[in-house]
């Protein structure tokens, strides 16, 4: 097997990482946003079921996580729910979005309640209204604080994605295990390696980019 | 019946009774400083004005209407309309960090006039108001910097000025939405020494406009300048109320006499 074959291999398996990487952030970091709120509810019900959503996902391997949202709702509804290449795309992409939702959510808290409360008082005297106090005065603060603990996780994310491979999504551990390793090829495991590091070293740039920019204020 | 009239404040915080029934009025442009050990009730009197503690007991009425009734359940809509009746400048500034001078007091101005305007607009004419109210919002603000000394700071963020400086900024904030009644809640006590002087001075030239002020201080010699009344708190309760001279030169409660005996030490 040439080096440009399996080159061309780990591209296509790379694409469905990052696919998986890009789809579970964007849909993460709002949902974190809310899971965040749930847990900092006035309503105690409501915090309770957020606090213990939290618990079980932060304390159950991410690997069982994914054989549950790929296979429990089959033994459920009787037939699988997730079908084909697609749905198994799908069921780790459920199964990543809970879970990252949730680590994130602790980081937005964490950020939310590192605000003085002075803030929420100077917005509350000028009239402000909750909204306008959290999306004109609270948001950038947190953004800002959060920006360096929310990229760690954003990297983690980007390896994590490998894990989607024990439900045959085909990802780029999946492919060469599959295309490659199983002809006894060993070298493009550290090929692989090289993917990571150089798209992370890209995340690394952009992270300190943005960090930079949103200290245009010392607090 | 008196411009600001607050009849039987009452306000605990757990078992602690911090006020135990303050009443407590005043005219339209007179400026009205209050003194008082700390824990005496001064801030939280002040924060109840301002709707940041809802007291348990009592009632607060502005120029003949009732803003405030401890009977009665308000939603944070109509609790925002009344507390703009006041403005509020915390001790610690509290200025948004991520705005500039003048961003900090044109941007609740700013939507203060959106919402005002807004009613019944279509979606393009909502465009339109929201670059209109923002040129008027930071004339303003401009205006009001230049009145406070700080035309030169404008675009400046809080983290670039001086304490005072940012006093100063907090100041112009709360005078853009031009509150009735302006409310300081100790201005100058997290300020170094050599810093308070252009805040207090500030505050003199807004006395000499007719603004109908409260004062909470620690800053006697101030306080006898600038007062038409000192208000001396202690225990949560008005234990004298006079003119300056009244009293700091005749107290006549004992509490009176040993805070100024202590002041003067």
């Amino acid at each position: 097997m040439s080096f440009w074959q399996v080159t061309q291999l780990l591209l296509e398996g790379f694409g469905q990482t990052l696919l998986l990487f890009a789809l579970t952030l964007v849909l993460a970091l709002p949902l974190g946003l809310l899971v965040s709120f749930g847990a900092m509810s006035k309503f105690k019900p409501l915090m309770a079921a957020t606090r213990t959503l939290i618990w079980v996902i932060r304390g159950t391997p991410l690997m069982l996580q994914l054989f549950v949202v790929f296979y429990v709702p089959g033994f459920i509804f009787g037939t699988p729910i997730f079908h084909g290449t697609q749905g198994r795309f799908l069921a780790a992409l459920v199964a990543f979005v809970i879970n990252y939702a949730c680590y994130l959510a602790e980081i937005f808290r964490g950020g939310i309640l590192a605000i003085p409360q002075g803030q929420y008082e100077a917005g509350q005297v000028l009239g402000m209204t909750k909204t306008e106090i959290f999306f004109r005065v609270i948001l950038m603060q947190v953004v800002r604080r959060i920006l360096p603990p929310t990229a760690n996780e954003i990297i983690t994310l980007v390896k994590d994605t490998s894990l989607a491979r024990v439900i045959m999504v085909m990802e780029i551990f999946c492919v060469n295990e599959v295309s490659i390793l199983s002809r006894g090829i060993i070298w493009p495991l550290f090929y692989i390696g090289a993917f990571f590091l150089l798209f992370v070293g890209v995340l690394t740039i952009l992270f300190g980019w943005l960090e930079k920019k949103l200290s245009y204020y010392k607090v | 019946m008196a411009f600001l009239e607050a009849n039987n404040i009452k306000k605990s915080f757990g078992d602690t009774q911090v006020l135990r029934g303050i009443d407590f009025s005043m005219e339209r442009g007179e400026v009205a400083v209050i003194i008082g050990s700390s824990g005496g009730g001064k801030t939280t009197f002040l924060r109840c004005l301002n709707f940041l503690e809802t007291p348990g007991e009592g009632t607060i009425v502005v120029g003949g209407e009732e803003i405030f009734n401890a009977a009665i359940k308000y939603t944070d809509a109509e609790k925002r309309e009344k507390r703009l009746r006041f403005g509020l400048v915390f001790q610690s500034f509290n200025l948004f960090p991520q705005y500039t001078a003048r961003e900090n007091v044109a941007m609740p101005l700013k939507l203060r006039l959106f919402e005002r305007y807004a009613t019944g607009l279509s979606r393009r004419e909502k465009h339109a108001l929201k670059k209109s109210v923002r040129v008027e919002a930071y004339q303003k603000a401009d205006e009001i910097l230049a009145e406070v000394g700080l035309a030169d700071k404008a675009n400046n963020y809080p983290c670039e000025l001086s304490g005072g400086q940012c006093q100063r900024v907090a100041i112009a904030r709360a005078l853009a939405l031009s509150p009735d009644i302006l409310c300081f809640d100790e201005p100058t006590s997290a300020l170094d020494p050599e810093l308070t002087g252009e805040v207090l001075r500030v505050i003199k030239s807004l006395k000499s406009g007719d603004r109908t002020m409260i004062i909470v201080t620690h800053e006697m010699a101030f306080a006898r300048q600038v007062a038409d009344k000192i208000v001396f708190i202690a225990d949560g309760l008005i234990e004298e109320i006079g003119t300056p001279e009244e009293v700091f030169e005749h107290p006549k409660s004992e509490k009176l006499k040993a805070f100024l005996h202590n002041d003067e030490l």
